[in-house]
């Protein structure tokens, strides 16, 4: 029998001086999530549109505040999308750039959405995650204020804020966001009462790990599955609620725009016979959702292999 | 007599059970889940634990260890009682005082590393440490207790069941405790890999010099590693005794019956024969019976059992009953007719 007594010594040192890298939950996690078609498809739609926002003022002829006097007051025959006169998706009924206005109509509907859902992520995660581990009477007055605030018709609050204060798009963020953590809160309230009773937990506890490091260190990664989850199908709300209160007119201001002052704006000439003023802001307001959507499902599905 | 590492008197912890649509004005119920327990523990000492399912093994234990509130006495070496500590003084006693857990899988964060688990108790009680310290330290305990240092960056989901608990046993181990307490340490494990993980843990005891308190539900796991044996009953104490005299001459009718159910590798055997049932169920330890908590299952019981609570009595081999003793034949003939009746 003849082992290399040096090559198998080697093989020995080896194994004990390399370190193994881990398979984190997290990249199992990542590895579904690639193989999903659907989610994929939703991720990279999203990519495009968050380049189209980001980049597309650099392709835009016009500014969105410019009115093209060649085509004003003849809109319906002239300011159809054309590439000669730089107008990609037309002209809007003043004779603004439609390409630059949705351009700028994305930023601002997207990111509506990103602080809307960051908000809620970042006080929903901390608030609830500290009511459900702290308990008892703290854990009953976090949460009855949260069901207080949650029975107040925030839509009909949000308008009378908009209408007192004046339109602004600090006012639209801070009514956003007040609204938006109250569900997320409530969600992770309840991850957390399961998870409190873990052994592991208990483990930290027992060695004397304090109240607020186990809520970072051992509470919230164990949420942030379900939280990236709510995270994704929550951009896509406040994105509508933004647009919803656009489409009444309440919304940003002029000249700034979003989808859904633009598609309000579309709808109401629709009848000229413009119609792309409708279809241009209206695309990209239904293919974000649809990416949202599609990317939350497949995170869904991901990061709760069980629950297929 | 030197000073014993652990004093336990008279530890009580009573639980207040409010049942769903319970007024708020209605007095809850009290369930006495540890009713009185005595014991001490000198160092370097391990103490079995033994008893069947809810009788307060793993209350007993996270009472030791301020994770629920207890009542009563339990002295440190140094003098000081452990019970109703504030969390500020009791942070010192968490370094010397470890606990390993039942589920193996389940009490290390699956999000972590097993470098980050095992040196979470290190971090948190030398926070003055340097990083390569920190890890150099865990290196090395992982290697103590049978992991290769090299897989210090894996998870916890990569491991199986037996090497998850030695990951727990270097977790307990790392600050240099004074003091382990075993929750089942092994109930969730193969017989094969039980035997391993108690190896590992009498080895360590030795080389360390740890007081083990070892929580199992039956007697044949303690046998092996316990200096002395204490069988709970209801939050109970019915016997405590050197693990030898417990095992040769057990003087409870409960730790006999006990010890007729423990399997002896010995082919000649006749475990029918031997076994002597216990009859009926465990009472609810909401409603436990007077007296004696045992006599409803008791085939020697007697009215006294029913009026007197036995107290813990005898030097060395303690144990409370009115009327110790082996069972006679008639008593396990009498237990086997009411346990088929
Ligand atoms: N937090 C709690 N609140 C109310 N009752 C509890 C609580 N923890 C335990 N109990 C009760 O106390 C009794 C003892 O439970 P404990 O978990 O200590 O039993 P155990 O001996 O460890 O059992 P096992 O072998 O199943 O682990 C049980 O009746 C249980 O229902
Ligand atoms: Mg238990």
């Amino acid at each position: 029998m003849v082992i290399e007594q040096e090559k198998m010594q080697r093989l020995a040192t080896r194994m004990v001086e390399e370190e193994v890298k881990g398979r984190s939950p997290w990249a199992d996690a990542r590895k579904r999530f690639l193989r999903n078609k659907a989610a994929m498809a939703g991720l990279v739609i999203l990519i495009l549109v968050a380049l189209f926002a980001l980049f597309g003022d650099m392709l835009a002829v016009w500014s969105n505040e410019e009115l093209d006097f060649s085509v004003m007051g003849q809109v319906a025959t002239m300011g159809a999308p054309s590439l000669e006169n730089g107008h990609y998706f037309g002209t809007d009924d003043l004779g603004r750039d439609l390409f630059s206005r949705t351009v700028q109509g994305t930023q601002i509907s997207l990111m509506v959405g990103i602080v809307g859902a960051g908000i809620a992520v970042i006080v929903g995660t901390l608030y609830g995650a500290t009511a459900g581990y702290v308990g008892g009477r703290t854990d009953q007055f976090m949460m009855r204020a949260v069901d207080i605030l949650m029975s107040v018709p925030y839509m009909f609050v949000l308008i009378l804020l908009l209408v007192m204060f004046g339109r602004s798009i600090a006012m639209l963020f801070l009514g956003i966001g007040l609204i938006s953590w109250l569900e997320m809160s409530r969600i992770v309230r309840g991850q957390t009462l399961s998870l409190k009773n873990r052994e592991f937990i208990e483990a930290a506890r027992a060695t004397g790990v304090s109240t607020w490091k186990i809520i970072i260190r051992h509470i919230v990664p164990n949420l942030l599955g379900v939280v990236a989850v709510y995270a994704t199908l929550l951009v896509p709300l406040m994105i509508l609620t933004e647009s919803f209160i656009s489409f009444l007119g309440l919304g940003v201001q002029e000249p700034l725009t979003s989808w859904g002052a633009l598609i309000s704006e579309g709808a109401g000439t629709m009848n000229y016979g413009t119609l792309w003023q409708l279809a241009f802001p209206l695309f990209f307001f239904v293919i974000t959702l649809f990416g949202f959507f599609f990317v939350g499902d497949g995170l869904r599905d991901a990061l709760d292999p069980k629950d297929r | 007599m030197t000073r014993p590492l652990l004093d336990v008197r008279d530890l009580r912890v009573t639980f207040h059970i409010r049942r769903e649509g319970d007024l708020p004005w209605t007095q809850p119920r009290e369930l006495h889940a540890v009713g009185g327990v005595d014991f001490s523990l000198a160092p370097g000492e391990t103490l079995g634990v033994v008893g069947e399912s809810g009788c307060g093994k793993s209350t007993l234990a996270r009472a030791l260890i301020g994770l629920v509130p207890a009542e009563g006495q339990a002295e440190w070496i140094d003098g000081k009682d452990l019970i109703g500590l504030s969390p500020r003084q009791m942070m010192k006693y968490r370094n010397d005082i470890q606990m390993v857990f039942q589920d193996p899988l389940a009490s290390l964060n699956p999000r972590m590393t097993v470098g980050q688990i095992i040196a979470e108790p290190l971090t948190t009680h030398h926070p003055g440490l340097k990083r390569a310290e920190v890890k150099e330290r865990v290196k090395a305990m992982m290697e103590k207790v049978g992991l290769l240092p090299n897989q210090i960056n894996r998870y916890p989901h990569e491991f199986s069941g037996g090497q998850c608990q030695r990951i727990g046993i270097a977790r307990a181990l790392i600050v240099e405790p004074k003091l382990i307490i075993c929750d089942e340490p092994v109930s969730a494990l193969d017989v094969s890999i039980q035997a391993q993980v108690i190896n590992l843990l009498i080895r360590l005891q030795r080389e360390l010099g740890l007081a083990l308190i070892f929580i199992a539900h039956d007697l044949s796991v303690v046998k092996h590693i316990s200096d002395r044996v204490m069988v709970l009953y209801l939050g109970r104490v019915m016997e405590i005794a050197s693990s030898d005299d417990l095992y040769a001459a057990p003087q409870h009718p409960y730790t006999q019956a006990l010890l007729s159910a423990v399997p002896v590798p010995d082919p000649a055997h006749d475990m029918a024969a031997s076994v002597v049932p216990l009859a009926g169920d465990l009472p609810s330890p909401l409603a436990p019976p007077s007296g004696c908590v045992f006599r409803t299952r008791c085939p020697r019981a007697t009215e006294r059992c029913a009026a007197e609570v036995p107290v813990l009595s005898g030097a060395g081999h303690q144990t409370a009953c009115h009327f110790p003793g082996p069972l006679t034949e008639a008593e396990i003939a009498f237990a086997r007719r009411t346990e088929a009746a």
